[in-house]
């Protein structure tokens, strides 16, 4: 579209005598000079001549003066962006002739644009998928499986629909902890009754699967021993029949031992082992794993290089198969560490979906973490000149949401919760980027006018 | 900027080497514009220096961020809108977190309009050795009318110097609100396809930085950008529409995905601007406060993470404020470094030789949680901060950093002799009681070990029976 016009320096004098505009003072043109001024390029204007030297600019300002006065449209060139875009202070004549200029005129129609974009095409490799629970048909007694995995990209991205939704798995435990309390109120009549209360978080609260953390088998709580800490896994699986996970108490030494009674008890149900670990005998429950139908979940603690040696180990020494690992590459929550949970699942589902092996799994989050961060419990802030910390039962269940709820934009399939509430906004969040949930929406176009 | 090899930016420079801009090569500052800890501005020389016109405007196109930076505001109140280079932040770092503004109307009550600017401005958290706090404060116009719009936008900068965002599809009031605000350099919201002549008169008279609303529609959004851009307005940010719920809120993300990857991976100018979300909307889709607040904060979360530039918000109860704030301190934290604190011997209040001496680590996060929970008590005393490599202490102690001999060693090179102190002892956190004895041992038993509670909130309440030792 640019238009060129060409000027001879030369002619310069000659025209403007011609047309009556004074001649240039001190300035003598040597030589054919051309100015070239391109009206399609908005922004170069006498700014532009002000690199070539004082001279030339102030001719230049002559030019536009003379230009304008004979109908040329040299206003369109020197719009004060011009002005703000000069690099040192430019001659005083300069800056003012710009800034004289602006006859600035309002489109009279808009532009028709197409926008365009196109996907990640390196994005080749989709997650494995992996089935939890096993029904009658496939030697276990749960009522359905759920399957996750399979992304072909990121979560909630254009590029490619998420085949299946986020899940969540609630807590039970097999003696009573300490809770906060907005957390504890919802489980105050089942907390001695593994059964009851995975019951409970099944019926009530909308729970996908549930957790029985055998955290009693604890040398330093109540030293069950694995065979006794069995009969629980046993009580849960009768209890409900959503697919399980089955954890440990913690202990590096003690958790393979029992991890190996409970996968025994469970045998044939596709239940989520939780879990191996680079501190502990790996192997021995990636076996327990293998032998008796589970899905191991390899646990490291934010570092990406920890979790693809695991995961190799699993495969390699244990064999386990690859459509039986889930990956935890731990959970640090919301303002105490989420930023490195956060982009260590990020970084680890890219490399994935880039084709590095080692990673293609799905992932879980221990998003119950949350609680322990002390803007989730605590009454009020220790600080005294912080602003008021409001409600604390309000507090908590955010807390967890957010925590979870971001490590699922990062790529977590399976979600490890307490908080009924929390539970329920983080599935309804999560389906709602999926396009899942056919709310009706608002009309926005007015939100100024809204009332609140 | 899409260059990544200091090279290419090396030849625009003075190569002199100088040192005028602290560093001592010309090539060291190459690479310093390269992970921008550096700007242009700051080689003066290139600068002010007539001859390097030319290479100086040659290399601020160069490293010119990816999606325009955009100024609101003035003064020290001034907030950098946009100016990201990259789609995920461990590619470099997210640079300019989103200002929150939170909104008021033309049609609140002058007492209650102050109450809520107030409560607005000065809310404050201490984290991380700083105070955070939100940016801005949205003027909407509800009543419709130019004199009780620009009433109000008066009353509002009388109360605080917080910048605005001015709202109003109404030309009419947007001036009236300008007339009063301009020179403070507020952000205009918005021009829409019915509007966009009227509020380019206004921009471009006002000299104003202003969205450009065109929801669900990136076709018309980018005809919108061009036009602008041709009248010479540059200074735009991108309301590609916020659905609270439904479908449409994916189709929201999904264009601001799109807006992003286009500019960012694409390098597609003429949409690159910052955008703005709206997760004010979702007080449309229910009258419960309590799941209003927390869909608000869902809304907030998914557009912070996924890059949005700026955004208007409603609640400023804590339980919003708070995980919002947090999550974009998150996600806006640099990850190139580790956050630490100098180690060594450091002062709460006014110690003196009866005071007590907290040991903990230099993770900037746990040395300030500490330091706030003693100061915010007035409680006067000396923290140790150990060098473990900007480690937490619970992750130190598990990983070693933070073992006995360090802490040993950490107060011999400070020169600090507990023994002098009146009750030869030190306070260790709770989560490092498992080598208390160890530690006492290596002191000779000269000096004596306490075992704090594991959290530093508690130490206040632990004082009132530990301290001073018996
Ligand atoms: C982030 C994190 C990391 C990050 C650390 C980042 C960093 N710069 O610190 C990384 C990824 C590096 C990491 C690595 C490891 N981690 Co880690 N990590 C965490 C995580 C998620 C959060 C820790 C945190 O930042 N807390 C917040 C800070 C402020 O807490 P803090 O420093 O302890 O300070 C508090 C108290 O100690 C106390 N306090 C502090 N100073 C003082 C002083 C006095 C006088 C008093 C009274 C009190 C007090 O008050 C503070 C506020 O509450 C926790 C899990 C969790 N808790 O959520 C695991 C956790 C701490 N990690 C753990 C482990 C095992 C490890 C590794 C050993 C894992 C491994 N096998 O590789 C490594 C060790 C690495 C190393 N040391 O080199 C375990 C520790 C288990 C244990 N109790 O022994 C935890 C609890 C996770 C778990 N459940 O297993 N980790
Ligand atoms: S100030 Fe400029 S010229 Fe001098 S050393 Fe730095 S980059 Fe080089």
């Amino acid at each position: 579209m640019a238009e060129e016009k060409k000027i001879k320096l030369s002619d310069l004098n000659k025209t403007l005598a011609e047309y009556g505009v004074e001649a240039i003072e001190g300035v003598s043109i040597e030589g054919d000079i051309e100015i070239e001024i391109d009206t399609g390029a908005a922004g170069i204007g006498p700014l532009f001549a002000y690199y070539f030297g004082q001279e030339v600019a102030q001719i230049a300002v002559q030019l536009v003066k003379f230009a304008r006065s004979m109908g040329y449209p040299v206003d369109a060139l020197l719009q004060p962006a011009a002005v703000a875009h000069a690099i040192s202070p430019a001659p005083a004549a300069v800056v003012e002739a710009a800034a004289k200029v602006p006859e600035w005129k309002v489109a009279t129609s808009l532009v028709q644009a197409k926008f365009q974009v196109g996907i990640d095409d390196t994005w080749k490799y989709p997650i494995q998928e992996v089935t939890l629970g096993a029904t009658k048909a496939d030697g276990g007694s749960r009522g359905h499986t759920i399957k996750i995995g399979g992304e072909k990209a990121l979560p909630f991205f254009y590029d490619a629909p998420m085949p299946h939704r986020p899940v969540v798995t609630m807590d039970v435990f097999d003696m009573p902890i300490g809770m906060a309390k907005a957390v504890k109120m919802h489980y105050e009549d089942v907390i001695n009754d593994p059964g009851e209360w995975a019951k409970k978080a099944v019926k009530k609260f909308g729970a996908d699967l549930v957790t029985i953390h055998l955290i009693s088998t604890d040398p330093l709580l109540k030293d069950t021993p694995p065979r006794e800490a069995a009969k629980t896994v046993e009580e849960v699986l009768q209890a409900v029949d959503v697919p399980i996970c089955i954890g440990g108490s913690g202990n590096p030494d003690k958790d393979p031992e029992v991890l190996k009674a409970a996968a025994e008890v469970a045998q044939g149900e596709r239940a989520l082992i939780a879990s191996a670990n680079l501190n502990m005998d790996w192997e021995k429950i990636g076996k327990a794993c293998v032998d008796n139908g589970h899905v191991c979940l390899a646990w490291t603690q934010l570092e990406i290089n920890s979790q693809k040696e695991l995961n190799r180990k699993l495969m390699k020494v244990a064999g386990v198969p690859r459509e039986s690992i889930v990956m935890d590459p731990t959970t640090a929550a919301l303002a105490y560490g989420l930023d490195f949970a956060y982009t260590n699942m990020e970084r680890i589902r890219l490399g994935a979906l880039k084709g590095d092996e080692e990673l293609t799994f799905p992932m879980s989050s221990g998003t119950t973490n949350a609680w322990g961060v002390r803007e989730a419990w605590m009454v009020r802030s220790p600080n005294k000149e912080d602003s008021d910390w409001g409600d604390r039962m309000l507090r908590g269940p955010i807390w967890e949401i957010i925590t979870g709820f971001s490590l699922a934009m990062a790529g977590v399939d399976l979600f490890m919760m307490m908080h009924p509430m929390a539970v329920a906004y983080l599935q309804e969040i999560t389906q709602t980027l999926m396009g899942l949930i056919d709310a009706q929406t608002p009309d926005i176009t007015n939100w100024v006018k809204m009332e609140v | 900027m899409k260059e990544k090899s200091p090279l290419n930016l090396y030849k625009h420079l003075p190569q002199t080497n100088c040192g005028k801009c602290g560093l001592q090569t010309c090539m060291a500052f190459a690479a310093a514009l390269i992970d921008r800890s550096k700007r242009v501005e700051e080689c003066t020389p290139l600068a002010e220096e007539k001859k390097y016109a030319k290479k100086y405007e040659t290399l601020k196109s160069i490293v010119a961020p990816e999606i325009r930076l955009v100024y609101v505001g003035t003064g020290d109140k001034e907030l950098k809108v946009g100016g990201e280079d990259v789609m995920y932040r461990h590619q470099m770092t997210f640079f300019n977190k989103p200002p929150f503004a939170y909104d008021v109307t033309d049609t609140m009550e002058e007492a209650a309009l102050v109450e809520r600017v107030k409560k607005i401005s000065t809310w404050k958290k201490f984290y991380i050795g700083k105070w955070e706090r939100v940016e801005m404060i949205a003027v909407r116009s509800t009543s419709g009318d130019p004199a009780k719009f620009a009433a109000c936008v008066k009353k509002v900068m009388e109360t605080t110097d917080y910048p605005m965002i001015l709202c109003s599809f109404d030309p009419k009031v947007l001036r009236a609100g300008l007339e009063v605000a301009a020179k403070t350099r507020p952000l205009v919201y918005a021009a829409n396809k019915e509007n966009w002549q009227e509020v380019a008169k206004l921009v471009h008279e006002f000299n104003v930085p202003v969205v450009l609303s065109v929801p669900f529609d990136l076709d018309g959004l980018k005809s919108m950008a061009v036009t602008f851009e041709q009248m010479g307005i540059h200074d735009l940010v991108l309301d590609f529409g916020t659905a609270p719920n439904g479908k449409k809120l994916q189709e929201s993300l999904h264009n601001l995905l799109k807006l992003r990857r286009a500019a960012l991976e694409e390098g597609q100018k003429d949409i690159a601007y910052p955008t703005i979300a709206l997760p004010i909307n979702a007080w449309f889709t229910t009258k419960d406060p309590v799941r209003a607040a927390y869909w608000e904060s869902i809304l907030t979360a998914t557009f912070v993470i996924r890059g949005a530039s700026i955004m208007i918000k409603h609640c400023i109860e804590p339980h919003c404020v708070m995980p919002d704030m947090h999550l974009r301190y998150n996600i806006y934290t640099d990850p190139r470094r580790p956050v630490q604190v100098k180690p060594g011997i450091y002062k709460v209040g006014n110690p003196t030789e009866e005071s007590p001496v907290f040991v903990t680590t230099n993770f900037a996060l746990t040395y300030y949680t500490v330091e706030s929970d003693v100061a915010s008590n007035n409680i006067d005393a000396y923290i140790m901060s150990i060098n473990t490599d900007g480690i937490g202490v619970q992750a130190s102690v598990a990983g070693g950093q933070l073992n006995p001999q360090k802490i040993v060693d950490a107060f011999k090179e400070a020169d600090f002799d507990l023994t002098k102190m009146k009750y030869p002892s030190i306070v260790l956190p709770g989560m490092a009681a498992k080598f208390s004895g160890e530690l006492e041992d290596l002191f000779g038993g000269k000096v004596k070990i306490l075992v704090g509670p594991e959290d530093s909130g508690r130490i206040v309440d632990w004082m009132k029976s530990y301290w001073p030792p018996k």
